[in-house]
């Protein structure tokens, strides 16, 4: 089984967000970048495909050479060669060709991608992907085993989860779940050496347009200071957010 | 030309998404001078669509679509977007809608944005305000295609009524091969879900145990709100893992969202930035809750949420 695991470059969870260029544009100053929570998760999952059922693990991502320690972080955790797609990702739609295109000259059985990055959250390039080649998907998925060319998965539903069986090629949006936190690897300097060695192809795109433009970005408007109450004057909450807030 | 919507229902009843994405969908047409279509899947009585803004209604009747299925959805909304004529197609940002809306942007050639906030600041270019860092910032955003694909977040633009009547017909789409099987399907029914919620009661470690959480539910039956929970929670178990809102949980935009001994790490805020009311309860005044939140009381949750509910109580009994 070839699996193609997709890999979103995005700012660690803690980062402060700002723009510049007259708020046009994302500003990376002082930014750790990571590879996105939701694609960790499926990385993961995919290991296990490789030393459980020997599949055949590539990383790829949509994106100039800054992106290549992230790559390079996939590749110590144990994948066994690299793509990387040179050029910027622009949006949703652009960000899916590149990769249908990586799936279709690989041949790739499955493709787990995260069901959103969280820069962007278009929630868009997994289902993209799988119309564009015509594969099955399955998003949110919170479990995945795969007999044969037979796959069954769970995914979480509004208010609960639902087990679903397909068969490949498939694509996947994965998330917490897919396997558990703790099983989450760390790179060891052993996985780093490797990494050195391993391939990383740099891969010219493809013609494809955008279909959506980012324009500008906004704040939400600051915050006024918190309303402090009294713990023994509860009823004035009841009170506040009944007549200020109008909530209840 | 009419702009078109998906409106979702279950057991064939509209959710308030259906409502208020119809809502959404009737400014869109105002603005661009057309008519409102909707499409329904084995929904009953559709009548309610027509006081939200809906002209007509394309009823799919199906037993194969029973169940939903994002391929057999996508498909079929494609096929009324062209019979319609539709430059704009709208749905909601539940997890089904969500699901599905990709695979229909690639059979529509329509460019999507999801996540929007807002009625279009302009209909040419087309240009809709959306979410985007997990909440921490806006992105306007322009969708360029000739199609337009919008999802709409939850309780970003509310339900609105509007005194009308739609039609309806039936449409038989042709159902395309499904490809993804539902087995079954596990769902709490009878209680609030966070994704449909307009309260959230939500608690965190600070509760020391699950033993703890009759007073949390107790709180959100008097709400009738939904009860959540921060990440260590669901992790420790002591909640299911569906309730864990934040970064890589769910994201909440309710109305009221109510946090409870959670101290409010940047990851849990910002799955509930889109939240408009937040009130924290929390011992420490330090907790960095209390510089998201519009009402706070310092003090033990031990000790305030039983008063709260009692208090609540006689407010609703007022009412
Ligand atoms: C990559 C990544 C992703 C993450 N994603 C998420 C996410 O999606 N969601 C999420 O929630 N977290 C997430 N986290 C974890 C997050 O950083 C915090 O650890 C977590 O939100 C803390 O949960 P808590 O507030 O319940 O617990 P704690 O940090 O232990 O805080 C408990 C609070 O309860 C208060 N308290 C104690 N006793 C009482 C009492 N009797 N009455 C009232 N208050 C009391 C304390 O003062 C404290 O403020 C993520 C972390 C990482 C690294």
């Amino acid at each position: 089984m070839k699996i193609l695991v997709c890999i979103s470059h995005v700012p660690d969870t803690t980062s402060k967000i700002n723009f510049t260029d007259g708020d046009t544009k994302f500003d990376t100053n002082g930014v750790q970048f990571v590879i996105n929570p939701n694609d960790e998760f499926g990385l993961t999952r995919a290991m296990w495909f490789k030393e459980k059922q020997g599949a055949a693990v590539t990383v790829v991502n949509v994106g100039g050479p800054e992106t290549e320690p992230t790559l390079r972080k996939a590749l110590a955790i144990g994948a066994d060669n690299a793509i990387r797609v040179n050029t910027e990702a622009k949006d949703g739609y652009q960000v899916a060709k590149q990769l249908a295109n990586v799936v279709k000259e690989g041949g790739y059985d499955l493709v787990i991608a995260g069901r959103e990055s969280i820069d962007y959250n278009g929630g868009m390039v997994p289902g993209m992907i799988a119309g564009l080649i015509g594969a099955n998907f399955v998003t949110n998925c919170i479990s995945l085993e795969i007999d044969g060319t037979k796959a069954k998965a769970m995914r979480e539903i509004d208010g609960g989860k639902e087990t679903v069986s397909t068969s490949l090629p498939l694509v996947i949006g994965g998330q917490k779940g897919l396997v558990e936190e703790s099983d989450l690897r760390i790179p060891n300097m052993r996985g780093i050496m490797m990494a050195r060695k391993k391939p990383l192809e740099v891969k010219e795109p493809v013609d494809a347009g955008t279909e959506t433009a980012s324009v500008k970005f906004e704040k939400p408007a600051p915050k006024g200071a918190v309303k402090l109450i009294d713990a023994d004057n509860v009823g004035e909450l009841v009170n506040l957010l009944h007549n200020e807030a109008k909530v209840i | 030309m009419s702009v078109l919507v998906y409106t979702e229902s279950e057991q064939g009843k509209f959710k308030k998404t259906a409502l208020e994405v119809a809502s959404y969908a009737k400014a869109v047409a105002e603005q661009m001078g057309t008519t409102v279509t909707a499409i329904t899947f084995n929904a009953d009585d559709t009548s309610v669509l027509g006081n939200h803004g809906v002209d007509k209604v394309l009823k799919v009747t199906s037993s194969e679509l029973e169940k939903f299925n994002a391929n057999g959805y996508a498909s079929a909304i494609s096929q009324a977007a062209k019979k319609e004529g539709s430059k704009v197609v709208i749905l909601s940002s539940s997890a089904d809608s969500k699901y599905l809306a990709p695979l229909l942007a690639i059979n529509l050639d329509a460019g999507f944005a999801s996540n929007v906030v807002e009625a279009p600041s302009n209909v040419s270019p087309f240009t809709v305000k959306r979410t985007a860092f997990t909440n921490k910032a806006f992105n306007m955003t322009t969708i360029d295609t000739d199609v337009k694909l919008v999802g709409v977040s939850k309780n970003a633009y509310g339900v609105k009524e509007n005194a009308a009547s739609a039609t309806a017909e039936d449409f038989s789409p042709n159902i395309p091969e499904l490809g993804v099987h539902v087995d079954s399907v596990d769902k709490v029914t009878g209680q609030v879900t966070i994704a449909d919620a307009e309260i959230v009661v939500s608690a965190g470690r600070g509760l020391k145990g699950p033993e703890n959480w009759g007073m949390i539910e107790e709180l959100a039956e008097v709400l009738g709100a939904a009860t959540a929970c921060s990440k260590p929670v669901s992790d420790l178990g002591w909640r299911p893992h569906g309730e864990h809102v934040g970064q890589t949980g769910k994201p909440v935009a309710a109305n009221l969202y109510i946090a409870v001994g959670i101290s409010g790490a940047i990851q849990h805020l910002a799955g509930i930035n889109a939240s408009k009311v937040k009130v924290v309860i929390n011992t420490d005044p330090e907790a960095p809750f209390f510089k998201a939140a519009d009402y706070g009381i310092v003090g033990d949750a031990f000790e305030v949420v039983p008063k709260l509910i009692e208090k609540l109580k006689e407010f609703k009994a007022q009412q």
